[in-house]
């Protein structure tokens, strides 16, 4: 269920978990940043109807927490993925 | 609003605190070691853990306020619950891992592993403690908001139960029974929000709504009303957009009406407070005195869907998606007060509905109304707001020291992925939540923090009761992980590490113990003095300060191999002193806190993060190269401390 803690912590494990975690943060970051940027500077885009009658602010207001969820799965798989190459 | 307390809710509130006791009894009957106490020895399973997450961090700020923002206000409330779970990503991806790599048992020992220095130890014990204490005042003012209507008790008493029996769970098994009661907590919360959110949808849209002694909203046309009723708009009422008329049955309290932007006037619900010569106050609501008795009265329960799409009456139960479509396409009233100060001994308080289309009510602005303005500074405030909520989730000191509860990294990082997975779930019901509230015909108009209970209530008093219990739980899980993160900060870091107490390992949990309950003691003092304080307003501080202060020196530790001992120790004191200051002379404290003009405040915006956070990364910079360099570089400081674990 768990990997053993020491290969979990040699440092050339560590390094590439923080790469991939940074690359992960860094594809969220760009996300919450376009609903930022459009609810501050284009509210008007974010009123259209966008999927099933639901308008774009709560479409990607559920769409950020969803990606949340779906990069945190992405980086647990790449995390135990290298871990079986070790 | 009056409240009735009912056997339902006592009971299955006392249940919910005697469980939790038990429990605690139960997990502290063992003589404990230093890492039982403060990091329930390091095996809480992550599946546990994670939960534990959610249970710790969905606050009552969360709960309630979150839910009652977004009955009051709309998606902006919503705007919250994004930003909260987004602040997860700098948890799982930035810090999560090399936090649990590098500390023990709190976050200064992770801050301070490289380089064993006083200083460091001292600020961040001082930024821990201060982050807590500002966390910990909305938290037990909750309690006292919450115990009032539930059990009937003074506000006091509710800040004195949540500080006993805390104080109870924290020195009986610290962090094991902090870990389990936080998780019991996390489950019932999202399990019943779940619940109630298929509710929701099961009854769907109605412009009737069943909710008792509910009255619909009166609007009427301007010229329905004789001319000789209507009273002169003067004194403090002449720039407001209020028409009084003059009641015949009750002479002394006219009727009053807002006037909507169509011209027609919507009755409003008015609360006088009239102040005596001898200082004894008398509530009047609605020409009546407030109370139960005969002639008597009391505000009527508000929010309702005016009109539903096609002339419908109601909607019967919908699909998750066809609810914010047919509520996009609908009118609701949402309700909003403004205060009169009419004279020196009568305050008068004007609850009025606002027929606002669910379009508008689906996207931000209704409360961050900078949003849609056309001002600069008023957009640079929400985004300050938004970064602050971002970057604060992971430098709030009881979310890192959950990290040290379990065995490793991997299990850090799986614990985190499922309270994501808990957090994200709830935060997508509160926006059913609070929309259900907004229709549900059973709002306080006087009191956004209710939304979420009245709207259980508006099902069955059971489900309120239960709502309300999993509301106080929700204080009890979250006080009690702060307490724990502030006596780490006292009995760990700053008695054995600052002040180099020489500590035996029973020694440690006694001195843990004891500034638990000083802690505990302090925050019942300060719940009962700051009653009347805004607390969404310190969850913001907690937030901008935890951000500026601790983020800046965790970050630039794991990633800039020429931060120093001095740069980690000035930014966290730059951070908190400066993201304090702002807010205490931002225009928001000027109003609501000193009762000044917030135009005279002197600085340009109201949340600190957009300049504070920024502020302490060039502090470390600066100071950090104004500094020796430190002898190893992170990684090879890494890869020792790895090693000396291992050979443990």
């Amino acid at each position: 269920m768990t990997t053993p803690p020491h290969h979990e912590d040699h440092p050339h494990i560590v390094s590439r978990n923080a790469r991939y975690g940074l690359i992960l943060f860094a594809v969220y970051v760009v996300l919450y940043g376009g609903f930022i940027y459009l609810a501050v500077f284009a509210t008007h885009q974010l009123s259209r109807p966008w999927f099933g009658g639901v308008n774009l602010a709560v479409g990607y207001g559920f769409g950020l927490i969803f990606a949340a969820l779906i990069l945190a799965l992405i980086y647990m798989f790449l995390c135990r993925s290298r871990h079986h190459h070790s | 609003m009056l409240y009735d307390s009912s056997f339902a809710a006592v009971g299955i509130f006392a249940g919910f605190v005697l469980g939790v006791l038990v429990l605690s009894f139960y997990l502290g009957r063992k003589k404990q070691s230093a890492k039982g106490y403060y990091a329930a020895h390091g095996q809480i399973h992550w599946a546990v853990n994670g939960v534990a997450f959610a249970g710790d961090y969905l606050s009552a700020a969360s709960f309630l306020g979150i839910c009652g923002m977004i009955a009051f206000y709309g998606f902006d409330g919503f705007l919250y619950s994004i930003g909260y779970l987004a602040g997860w990503i700098v948890a799982l991806f930035v810090i999560a891992e090399p936090i649990k790599r590098l500390g023990k048992f709190t976050f200064a020992d992770a801050l301070d592993s490289r380089f064993n220095s006083r200083g460091i130890q001292l600020a961040a014990a001082i930024s821990t403690l201060v982050v807590s204490v500002f966390y910990l005042i909305p938290q037990m003012v909750g309690a006292g908001a919450l115990i009032t209507p539930l059990l009937g008790l003074p506000h006091y008493a509710g800040v004195l139960i949540v500080g006993v029996v805390v104080t109870l769970i924290v020195v009986t098994a610290g962090m094991v029974s902090t870990t389990w009661v936080q998780f019991i907590k996390g489950s019932l919360l999202v399990f019943f929000c779940a619940i109630l959110t298929l509710m929701i949808l099961n009854r769907g849209l109605t412009t009737d709504p069943e909710a008792e002694s509910h009255e619909p909203v009166n609007i009427i046309a301007a010229d329905s009303i004789p001319a000789e009723r209507i009273m002169a708009a003067e004194g403090p009422w002449a720039d407001l957009p209020f028409v009084r008329v003059v009641n015949p049955g009750n002479l002394l309290h006219p009727i009053v009406y807002r006037k909507l932007d169509d011209g027609r006037l919507a009755e409003a619900q008015v609360m006088r407070v009239t102040t005596d010569t001898t200082g004894s106050q008398v509530v009047w609501v609605n020409g009546k005195v407030q109370g139960r008795g005969e002639g008597e009265g009391d505000l009527y329960p508000v929010g309702s869907v005016l009109e539903l799409p096609d002339g419908q009456t109601e909607t019967g139960a919908l699909g998750p998606a066809e609810f914010f479509k047919v509520f996009g396409e609908s009118t609701i009233a949402t309700w909003s007060k403004q205060v009169v100060h009419e004279s020196d001994r009568v305050v008068t308080t004007v609850y009025y509905p606002k027929p606002t289309k669910g379009s508008d009510l689906l996207v931000p602005g209704q409360y961050f109304k900078g949003v849609q303005s056309d001002s600069f500074t008023d957009k640079l405030d929400f985004v300050s707001l938004m970064l602050a909520l971002f970057c604060g989730t992971a430098s709030l000191p009881h979310i890192l020291i959950r990290y040290y509860t379990v065995k490793d990294q991997a299990s850090a990082r799986k614990s985190t992925i499922v309270g994501i997975a808990a957090i994200g779930f709830f935060y997508i019901l509160t926006l059913y939540l609070g929309l259900g509230a907004m229709t549900s015909g059973a709002m306080d108009p006087t009191s956004t923090n209710m939304a979420a209970p009245l709207l259980a209530k508006s099902f069955n008093d059971y489900l309120f009761a239960i709502i309300s219990a999993i509301a106080f739980t929700t204080v009890l899980g979250t006080v009690s992980g702060l307490i724990m993160a502030g006596s780490g900060a006292v009995a760990h870091d700053l008695c054995e590490n600052v002040f180099k107490i020489p500590m035996t390992d029973e020694k440690k949990v006694l001195y843990g113990k004891a500034a638990a309950l000083l802690l505990g003691v302090g925050a019942m003092i300060l719940g009962i003095l700051f009653k009347k304080f805004n607390v969404s307003f310190l969850v913001g501080w907690a937030f901008n300060i935890a951000a500026s202060a601790n983020l800046p020196a965790l970050v630039m530790l794991l990633f800039w191999k020429r931060t120093t001992k001095q740069g980690i120790a000035a930014a966290i004191i730059v951070g908190m002193i400066s993201s304090l200051g702002w807010i205490l002379l931002s225009g928001q404290t000027y109003a609501n806190v000193y009762g000044l003009n917030p135009a005279d405040s002197p600085v340009p915006f109201s949340q600190p993060g957009l300049v504070t956070i920024p502020l302490g990364f060039i502090t470390l910079i600066v100071v950090s190269l104004l500094t020796p360099k430190p002898e190893h570089s992170v990684a090879e400081e890494l890869a020792e401390q790895q090693e000396g674990d291992n050979d443990q």
